[in-house]
This record gives structure tokens, sequence and C-alpha cells, in this order.
């Protein structure tokens, strides 16, 4: 009965597809999928919002949104309308065909990104021999929608943001590709699916084989979220679009739909990086214990999901926003040398998967975290020398 | 299965856009742009051989496109930086009025 | 089959003579990341779906951007600008252009290579190719490692601002 439960929707769009005519059987395929999709990241988008309000008003010591419904639970649906009817207004020096297609340039290559994640037992849209390469070819894509919004404008603070944000965005594409090499080098494959697989077993009969669980799994865990933060564009990293600086950075000209848009596009891409995330680090929809296999693997999946965005959102809530030199200097000197430090660490894992004498496991553990940690230790103090640390004092409204 | 020489036709049409307006143009990122187009065209040229050709075992068309690609990636950016730094020094991009040897 | 290769050559090649010929250069970037879109979409026709992908990734999200880049950092985007766009003898790039295309396309047609059979498609996975690369071509892979190296030292130092000419 679980494992029903488990390829329900898979069994649901044979189903459908027995009822169609040989002829259109593929196409309907296709659209199936594709509208299963987006209703699920849609909806997860309306939620995510919300959610992300209420969770920084909380950290800010006020409460988010509570007017519209329940607890202000229809404040999407309050913003989507209000989205939807405002002015599109469109400046009269902008070059107006870029102006139109940005949006459009954003929204499409993030939704291509995900036709490859892996959502659950045999439920991949698209199954690729090069799917990784084909993940980080679109992610690379959407940069040039950041330009054509910024540059279309006519307006120096858009044009501005925009080049601050694809130096950005260029800056912390090197860590983010660097971090997935490791996974890569001892899966040994591009293609997702298989990567989940690779994490299938339990040691001992009840510790996962997930990724994160290693060394340089961890590590690399840690340096790819940071580095998915500053490609989303969202908070330390947020200085392209922070209000307090350039009013709206790139996307100050844009109003109603496509505002909307952008807005989707941003929250998509932070979406399809966590699922990247869960696939390579935290197991993909594989159980953390054996005796909890009932569940549905598409469960498992979302849930890891709904964990890094919390994590995102709390990251957002905490940590002040970093100067462009910060950031820059932080990707170049700091998370490059980390991510090939921690590639070091992953082969010298892999070739000591023979070993075999008693607690051999915990000896590879801490030689590859020493491999690791020694480096970070002695860079970190390189980089950040010279600078007092001043006594923190802490005013609490009351 | 489209015939080989649909492709090599199409590849030949490319390089001759490149080609005419890299000769034309009068801004040197236009050239770069047209050197570019050149590059893509053999490109097509290797896959399009490699595909229908009598060993495509031995991989050496996708080879020489991965290496080819990656050289041209070096060779656009150190152009750039060429234009950029040539930019600085002359206050144009026109190519034809870098005419003089002694600065 | 072959209409979907019409429609997407086609596309190229417009987009190929607008990255060419238009007077607005960050237009000219645009319609240069369509052709090369265009191009990749040709490769993965050709079962090379791994170099499709890589071009995306390195010519349009690297290639393009740096193009653009380099526009916006030489004020080339201004708008108004009345000068010619082409050079004065452009009938003989034109001329050229057409012998070189004339040429080309003789030789396509009268080679022998075009009237043999099509085999069928190979199977190109990434472990081949990894496998070739690790193995066969290691070399140049090591060479062009030291390549892309001396191109990034070389660009930024050429485009780094040099404070002693100031």
């Amino acid at each position: 009965m679980f494992e029903t439960l488990d390829q329900i929707f898979i069994l649901l769009k044979q189903g459908v597809l027995g009822l169609l005519p040989q002829g259109i059987r593929p196409l309907a395929s296709c659209l199936l999928t594709v509208s299963a999709v987006f209703s699920v990241f849609g909806l997860l988008f309306a939620v995510t919002t919300l959610v992300e309000r209420k969770a920084l008003g909380r950290i800010q010591n006020r409460l988010g949104p509570n007017r519209v419904g329940p607890f202000g639970l229809l404040q999407p649906v309050a913003d989507g309308i209000k989205m939807l009817t405002k002015e599109n207004i469109v400046p009269r020096a902008a070059d107006r065909l870029v102006h139109f297609l940005a949006p459009v340039v954003l929204i499409v290559p993030v939704a291509l990104a995900f036709s490859v994640l892996p959502y659950g037992r045999n439920m991949v849209p698209v199954e690729l021999d090069a799917g990784l390469l084909f993940f980080f070819a679109v992610g690379a894509s959407t940069e040039l929608a950041v330009f054509m919004a910024g540059w279309s404008s006519r307006n120096k603070y858009a044009l501005l943001g925009a080049m601050r944000g694809i130096a950005q965005m260029i800056s912390y594409e090197i860590p983010l590709v660097l971090s997935t090499l490791a996974v890569v080098m001892v899966a040994g494959t591009l293609s997702l699916p298989q990567i989940v697989s690779a994490q299938g077993g339990y040691l001992f009969g009840w510790i996962p084989q997930w990724h994160v669980l290693t060394p340089w799994g961890l590590a690399g865990f840690v340096l790819f979220l940071i580095a998915a933060t500053a490609e989303s564009n969202r908070a330390p990293f947020d200085l392209p679009e922070a209000e307090s600086e350039l009013v709206a950075g790139y996307f100050t000209e844009y109003s109603g739909f496509k505002f909307a848009l952008f807005f989707l596009g941003e929250y998509w891409g932070l979406f399809a990086v966590s699922g990247l995330a869960v696939t390579f680090f935290l197991g993909g929809w594989h159980a953390p214990l054996p005796m909890l296999q009932w569940v549905p693997s598409w469960l498992w999946f979302f849930g890891k999901l709904l964990f890094l965005l919390s994590l995102f959102i709390w990251v957002r809530g905490t940590v002040p926003r970093l100067r462009t030199d910060q950031l820059m200097n932080y990707a170049w000197k700091f998370l490059l040398p980390l991510t090939l430090v921690n590639l070091v660490a992953a082969a010298a894992w892999h070739y000591s998967r023979s070993w075999d004498f008693p607690a051999a496991l915990l000896w590879r553990w801490l030689a590859c975290a020493a491999i690791i940690a020694i480096p970070y230790v002695l860079l970190g103090a390189a980089l950040g020398g010279g600078r007092q640390k001043t006594q923190r004092i802490y005013r609490y409204a009351d | 299965m489209i015939p080989l020489h649909y492709y090599l036709v199409f590849s030949a049409l490319l390089f001759t856009v490149g080609l005419v307006g890299a000769l034309t143009r009068r801004n040197a990122i236009l050239v770069l742009i047209g050197i570019e187009l050149m590059l893509n065209a053999a490109n097509l040229n290797f896959i399009a051989f490699w595909r229908y050709g009598p060993n495509p075992e031995a991989l050496t068309g996708v080879m020489f496109v991965i290496f080819s690609i990656a050289i041209a990636a070096a060779e656009a950016a150190v152009g750039l930086a060429l234009i950029i730094a040539s930019y600085r020094h002359y206050k144009t991009v026109n190519v034809d009025k870098i005419d003089r040897l002694n600065g | 089959m072959e209409l979907v290769f019409v429609i997407i050559a086609a596309l190229t090649l417009v987009s190929a003579i607008a990255a060419m010929s238009l007077r607005n250069l960050v237009h000219c970037a645009l319609w240069l990341v369509l052709a090369l879109g265009g191009l990749a979409c040709l490769y993965i026709q050709l079962s090379a779906e791994f170099v499709g992908f890589a071009q995306i990734l390195v010519y349009i999200g690297a290639v393009a951007i740096l193009i653009v880049f380099a526009i916006l950092l030489t004020r080339g985007a201004g708008v108004g600008d009345k000068s010619p766009t082409v050079s004065g003898s452009w009938i003989t790039s034109v001329c050229v252009g057409l012998l070189v295309l004339g040429s080309l396309v003789f030789s396509i047609v009268h080679s022998s290579a075009i009237t043999r059979p099509l085999p069928q498609s190979p199977d190109l996975t990434v472990k081949k190719i990894g496998d070739a690369l690790m193995t066969r071509y290691v070399l140049p892979l090591e060479v062009i490692a030291l390549l892309l190296t001396a191109a990034l030292i070389g660009a930024v130092i050429i485009a780094m601002r040099d404070e002693e000419s100031k």
C-alpha cells in the first residue's frame, strides 16, 4: 500500500494517458508533467512569500501580515490581485522590446531547471545523462535577464544595480559549481537520479549514507548554500536589489505583472538551487532512517526542501548585508580556495574507502576533516587579520 | 535523418556572415562578434562530420569542439581586455581611427 | 525532423545577420545570444548533448556577458550615434565573402562525403567523454589548463588600470 502511495503520481499519469488515443500520448505526457511541476512550485511560491514575511516579522520582534484572512493566510491572494491590477508603466526612453523580454528570459531558464530534479522514486521529468551540466547552463542564462532589465530601463540606478548583480552572480557561480564537483567526483556521474541512488544504503543498519554526513560533503553543503544565497541575490548578498541603496536595483522601472514575474523568477531560482542541494547533499528522496521508509519519497524531498527554505529565511532575518567589495573578496579569496581544498578532501575520502582496519571510518573522517579545517583556519586568519573585535552591546526593545 | 550537406551548407553560410561582418563593421567589438560566429560555424562542421563520419566511437569531433569552445572563451576574454585597454588610450573603439603606430 | 532543422537554422542565420548589421551594439549582442542558442539546439539534434549544454554554459553564460560588459565599459551603447556603421570598403568585403561562400558550397556539393549512407546515431555518454579526456586527450587537457590560466592572468593585467601613466 505504501508503494502505491509512493508512486501515486506516476500511476495517476499512466492512468490518464491510458484513456487517451495513442497519437497524442507523448504530448499529453509532457503537458501533464509540466502542469504538475508548475502548479506545485507556484503554490510553493505563494506559501513561501507569506511564511517569509511572517517569519521575518517574528525575528524582528513584530507580527507579520495578519489582516487578510485568518492569521494572514490569504495574503498571497491579495498580493497577486495587487500585482495583476497595477498599471504597467514603461518609461518613455526605455527600449520597449528588451524591457518586455527581460522577465521572460528570467523565467524560462529557471522553469527549465526544474525539469532535471528528481522529486521522488522514478519521478524525474526529464532524465538526462548530463543533467547537472544542463542545470548550470540554464542557471548561467538567467544572468542575461538581469542585464537586459537593468540596461533597457535607461536608468542609472538600474544599470548600476544590474552591473553589480551580474558581477556578483558570475563570481559566486564558480564556488557553486566547484562545490558540486566533489560530489560528482565521488559519485562518478553527472546524472541527478544516479547521484541520488548513490546515497541509498544505510551504514550499520541505521546511519544514512548521505553526502552531508561526510566531512567533504558537510563543507561542500555549507559552501553550496552560501554560493546559492549569493546566486539568488538574497540577504546577506542582496546589494543589487537593496531598497535602502539602489531604490530597487535592476528592476526599478518595472511595475505590475512584470515585477511579479521577476519576484517569481527569483524565488523559483531559490527553489531550484535548494532542490539541487537536497539532491546532492541531503540524499534526495531517501528517508533518514530505514524504519521511516514507508513515508512516500516525494514527501521526503519536499520536506527537506522546506527545511532548506526555512534556513534561507532565517539567515535573511539574522545577518546584515555585505558591501560589494566585501562580497567579491569573499567569493574569490575565501570560497574559491576552500572549494578546491574540499575537492582534495573528497579525493582522499574516495581513495581511502578500501581501508578496513577497526574504526577506519572514524580515522577517515578525522583525516578528511583535518584536510578541510586546517586551511580554513589559516585562510580565515590570513584574510581577516588586523581587525580588533569590539565588545558587543545589546539593547532590547521593551 | 537530415543529410550531411544541409549542415555543411548552413555552416558555410554562417561562416560567411561572420566573415563579412568582421571585415565590414568599424566597431572593434563587432569584429570580435564576427570572429566568434566564424568559430561557431567551424564547430558545427566538426560535430556534423563526427556524427555522420566513419568512426564516431573515437570521439574526435566532440573533443575538438570542447577544446575549441574553451579556446574561444579564452580568446574572447583577452580580446575584450585589449579593446578596453585601447579604448582607455585612444578614447575610441573605431578600428579605422586607430591607425597611428606611435601612441 | 527536417522541419525542425530548417526552423532552427533559419532562426540562427537571421540572428547572425542581425548580430552583424544592427546599429545598436547591445541589440547586436542579444541577437548573438540567440544565434549561439540556436547552434546549441543544432548540437543537441546531432546527438552531441554534452557539447550543446557546454556551449550554452560557456558561450551564453560567459562570452556573451563579457561582450556586454565590454560594450558598457566602452560607451558603445550611446544612442543617437550618427556615424556610418560600415567602413568605406564594404563592397570588397562582400565580394570576398561571396567568393568564400561560393568555393565552400562548390566543394561541398562536389564532394564524395555527401553521397555515402548515413550511419545510426552514436551513443555518447558523459562517461565516454571523461574516459577519452583522461586517456587519449590528457595532454591537450593539461595544455588547455595552462592556456586558460595564462589567458586569465593576461586579461587581468591588460585591462588593469595602470596608475603610473596617469
